[in-house]
């Protein structure tokens, strides 16, 4: 191919795509659900990276004699601290601030390596079949049935709980389910016509792999990540509720949630706040996800 | 059928081995055991003497092979911090997890399936909607602060049920519904898209023509088949219950496996944690097995597929 024809060719691949992405947005727009997780899980989004210019507190700092106090609203309350403060004076909006930061971070860059760990072995998988498929199969019917929350957790008491080893131990616990789905896909497409026009010409099978088969996959682990995105938030929440988060003193929703609980006599806001938190974000994300299975892949529909 | 029957057996023997033999090597990847037995200020010829005798010089697949024979016999290994034998400990405990998980499950398909069925036959009614709502919002909150909420709300405030512990009706109360009720909102948005699915299927349409009560259509001919995908659904996350019960069962001083399993982790009882987790891991596959045997009766299509 001469270089300007694969300069077309590429142009046009890349029109595709973005007729594709055009397609799904306008199919969400239509979805009063998908919209309104969107615009809230955008809003949540923004709000984690920018929020440090609007209410620059620091989220460590103790203020010992305002210990425990209730948020704005509430009789006792003040303005100083809207959402009120912890056991050691600390203030409480600005933690759980801080702390979506860590939820957001680890969610999306955990969901982003099982993504990629999946899709490889996915493709593997379905493309090529014979030994090494089911080698990859058995070893995931392995990962299916060990208990999912154990095994983060003692991977995570031996190498520690730095926030690396937390979005790798929970990206590297959660391929199966994307190889599988993209294993299903490969395998219905391999057998398409357009695969088979391409390989009657003598496409080499890495090219065959990338540029016909994996953007058909591409609708199934977008809905499928979204979800994930969502479950990640929560199992890490629940390893920082368990200790096993970010290390301190990064504040996390989840230790936030393990602390307050002592004082959950005297401080209902510091057990409830970080939670609702972590519900909204999940909530938008749910949201997001379910609006995106119905415009991208109605097939989908019992996740 | 035989050979499905067969197919599920093989299925379960090699996903055990495959568990037995991570478990094995997540021990030597926690550092050196014979390090955690020995007091700190131990010489180097009793490490070594240790060593020796506990076959720990022995190549990695020899140890293996030794572990997965003691393993066979139900000798799990020891405890650490307990000094019993680990399998023991974990036998002990195991029914309130059981308890807990089963509770959960209960309750989560004794509320759904009806909420699922009324959502797909009134579909778009404010039922359908506000149980769907319902659901998302039940997907949406993390079951532990969910538990929080609980004991915030019927303990703290109204103080009509008890925070924590085992014994009572009372105290398996919140746990289970904390647990539940995700798995709750999962099976009523499952059940409504199954009923959905089943409902414009033509053996239905074939009964209400031949004047079939709507609601026999709908108990006998449309849900008996939307309880297929449910059945395997909840199969899968009655196994992830039991392993999932870690943090509830925290929040609740349950008195179960996962809570032993935690305290195991920060006491660095390793032996401990390796074998409460292939025995989970092994109640995970046989329920696994249990289920696709309830499948060759609900669905005999299977094992028919199977053997051709």
């Amino acid at each position: 191919m001469s270089p300007a024809a694969v300069q077309t060719e590429r142009f046009r691949d890349l029109r595709a795509s973005l007729r594709l992405w055009g397609e799904t947005l306008s199919a969400l727009r239509r979805s009063p659900g998908a919209v309104a997780g969107g615009v809230l899980l955008v809003a949540i989004v923004l709000t984690s990276l920018s929020f440090q210019w609007v209410y620059p507190r620091d989220p460590l700092a103790q203020d010992l004699m305002a210990r425990l106090t209730p948020p704005a609203w509430q009789e006792g309350g003040s303005l100083e601290y809207p959402l009120g403060t912890d056991n050691l004076g600390r203030d409480v909006l600005v933690r759980i601030l801080y702390g979506s930061r860590v939820s957001l971070l680890v969610g999306f860059a955990a969901v982003l390596v099982a993504c990629a760990a999946g899709i490889l072995l996915g493709l593997v998988s379905g493309f090529y079949g014979g030994r090494v498929d089911s080698l990859i199969m058995r070893v995931a019917d392995v990962f299916m049935a060990y208990p999912f929350m154990l095994l983060t957790i003692s991977v995570i008491a031996v190498l520690g709980n730095s926030i690396l080893n937390l979005i790798l131990v929970l990206g590297l616990s959660d391929w199966v389910t994307y190889a599988r789905t993209i294993r299903g896909s490969v395998l219905s497409l391999k057998e398409k016509e357009f695969v088979l026009a391409a390989r009657s010409v003598g496409t080499r099978n890495r090219v065959i792999l990338m540029r016909h088969v994996f953007p058909n996959v591409l609708s199934p682990i977008l809905v499928l990540a979204t979800v994930r995105v969502a479950n990640i938030i929560i199992w890490e929440s629940g390893l920082s509720f368990l200790g096993m988060g970010v290390p301190p003193p990064m504040p996390t929703w989840g230790r936030m949630l393990a602390e307050g609980r002592v004082y959950i006599t005297d401080a209902w806001w510091l057990v409830t706040l970080p939670g609702l938190a972590i519900m909204l974000t999940i909530l938008s994300i749910n949201l997001l996800g379910d609006g995106l299975r119905d415009a991208l892949d109605p097939r989908l529909r019992n996740l | 059928m035989g050979r499905y029957i067969l197919k599920r057996l093989w299925h379960t023997v090699y996903v055990a081995v495959g568990i037995s033999i991570i478990s094995f090597f997540f021990i030597h990847l926690s550092g050196d055991p014979v390090m955690l037995m020995l007091p700190p200020d131990a010489t180097k010829t009793e490490v070594e003497t240790l060593r020796q005798q506990l076959g720990f010089n022995d190549p990695l697949y020899v140890q293996y092979g030794r572990f997965a024979a003691r393993a066979l016999q139900g000798d799990l290994g020891v405890s650490l911090y307990h000094r019993v034998p680990a399998l023991s400990l974990i036998l002990e405990r195991l029914p309130a997890s059981l308890e807990l998980a089963g509770a959960a499950m209960l309750i989560a398909i004794v509320v759904s399936v009806p909420l699922g069925v009324v959502s797909a036959v009134k579909r778009g009614s404010v039922w359908d909607v506000a149980s769907m709502l319902g659901a998302l919002f039940g997907l949406s909150m993390p079951h532990f602060w969910l538990g929080i909420m609980l004991i915030l709300l019927f303990s703290v405030t109204l103080g009509w049920l008890p925070t924590s512990g085992r014994g009572t009706l009372a105290h398996l109360v919140m746990p289970a519904i904390a647990l539940g009720l995700s798995l709750m909102a999962m099976f009523a948005r499952l059940t409504r898209s199954v009923m959905l699915e089943v409902l414009n299927q033509d053996y239905v349409r074939t009964a209400r023509a031949k004047g079939l009560a709507e609601r026999l259509v709908i108990g006998k001919h449309a849900l008996k088949n939307a309880l297929i995908p449910l059945v395997t659904v909840a199969g899968m996350q009655f196994g992830f219950l039991i392993g999932g019960t870690v943090i509830i069962e925290t929040v609740f001083a349950w008195p179960g496996v996962g809570r032993l399993v935690v305290q195991a982790i920060f006491s660095r009882d390793y032996p401990l944690v390796q074998a409460a987790v292939l025995v989970l891991a092994v109640i995970f596959v046989l329920v696994n097995l249990a289920v696709d045997l309830v499948y060759l009766y609900l669905d005999p299509r299977i094992s028919y597929l199977e053997d051709t």
